[in-house]
């Protein structure tokens, strides 16, 4: 038991003046990943079950890559913004922390190696 | 983690039925939580019934029959008894909502009333909204001022006082807050809908001078980010506001003194 006032708990440790940033980026992101998922659903759902050298020569143009590139890059950043609320809405203390930390090189990671991938594809 | 189960010792048990009164054709089931916190027990959910003939129409008008005349010790908020104070918030038929501006035509079958959600309880269905009052407090819910006080009264043309319409009604009873799943999960950091609402009260009054101070103290990932617009708020507020479209007003303002 704690003997703090009402008002020092509601204080706790203050403002941490930041969140605007991050709620802006979310709806940056939201709206490019609008524009950008049709764009790659047609792209890579137009190569699904098709030969391999059609799909290598499709990725190989400069605009599908740079769509597909895009889309992760900017979906694999949203989706890290978007578990990073989860986290801090459902975890609590260390797991808190942990569960950042995972997301960040989940989500960084996969974008990485998309576009590694793309690259290799396209390359 | 957050936790989806009830504590042991706040799993609520079947009560006592109370007898149905004598002579009555007209009758209403209730279901009451109720707990005491003197006698150690678990809560429990009473059975009451009321002779509709002879009782008021609003759920309000119920419990006073039933504390008037069944049983005494069942314990509740009440004041105005029309909607302007908020001391009989309560959670009827599943909604947050004030017991004397609710029908009781608007209620389907029995009647259940439980306290206030997720929030701890006194006794009965009296919440414990001491957290709440300080939340409200630590949005300096008064004017605040750098320019010495004019002779006569703060100025505000007719268009600037519209603009706290919609606002200045909440009555604070705590129904949105305490609908609120993130202010479940997060209500010690979160300062919930009814805070928040009252902060744009101040914030968008034209008359005081805090704007970027108050906008400086709501910048946090929990006092104010952890709105998701879930909505729950605007749906039961029993004055018809929308606390959610304060707060998303908040968050343009944010925005728009950074870019």
């Amino acid at each position: 038991m704690a003997y703090m006032t009402d008002r020092k708990r509601v204080t706790g440790l203050g403002s941490a003046k930041t969140g605007t940033e991050h709620h802006w980026t979310m709806t940056v992101t939201s709206v490019a990943l609008l524009i950008l998922t049709p764009f790659f659903l047609g792209i890579v759902g137009g190569l699904l079950g098709q030969p391999h050298a059609e799909v290598v020569a499709s990725l190989s143009r400069p605009i599908p890559a740079l769509i597909v590139a895009a889309y992760l890059v900017v979906g694999m950043h949203h989706m890290r913004l978007g578990m990073q609320v989860l986290i801090e809405d459902y975890i609590r203390g260390l797991g808190r922390k942990i569960g950042l930390i995972a997301t960040t090189i989940l989500c960084y990671g996969l974008a990485a190696g998309g576009v590694v991938a793309l690259a290799q594809i396209a390359l | 983690m957050v936790e989806l189960a009830l504590p042991k010792n706040s799993r609520i048990r079947t009560g006592k039925t109370w007898p149905k009164p004598e002579g009555a054709t007209n009758l209403r089931k209730f279901q009451i939580y109720r707990w005491n916190p003197d006698d150690g027990e678990n809560p429990r959910v009473d059975t009451y019934w009321v002779d509709m003939d002879t009782c008021g129409p609003m759920i309000l008008d119920a419990l006073i029959k039933i504390k008037n005349e069944i049983d005494p010790t069942l314990t509740f908020r009440r004041s105005c008894r029309e909607g302007i104070c908020g001391s009989c918030a309560m959670n009827i038929d599943g909604i947050n909502t004030l017991a004397c501006i609710y029908g009781m035509d608007e209620v389907k079958g029995d009647v259940k009333i439980y306290p206030l959600p997720h929030m701890p309880v006194v006794k009965d269905l009296i919440p414990d909204l001491t957290h709440f009052y300080a939340q409200h407090e630590s949005i300096m819910p008064w004017l605040e001022t750098k320019t010495s006080s004019p002779e006569h009264e703060w100025r505000q043309s007719v268009e600037d006082r519209e603009k706290l319409d919609g606002l200045y009604e909440c009555v604070m009873c705590a129904c949105c807050s305490t609908s609120c799943p993130s202010y479940w999960w997060n209500g010690d950091r979160y300062l919930g809908p009814a805070a928040l609402l009252h902060a744009y009260r101040w914030i968008i009054d034209s008359r005081d001078e805090a704007t970027g101070e108050r906008l400086d103290d709501l910048e946090d990932p929990f006092k104010l980010y952890r709105c998701h617009t879930i909505m729950n708020c605007a749906k039961t507020c029993p004055k018809g506001l929308n606390p959610a479209k304060a707060i998303s007003e908040i968050k343009k303002m944010m925005v728009e003194r950074r870019l």
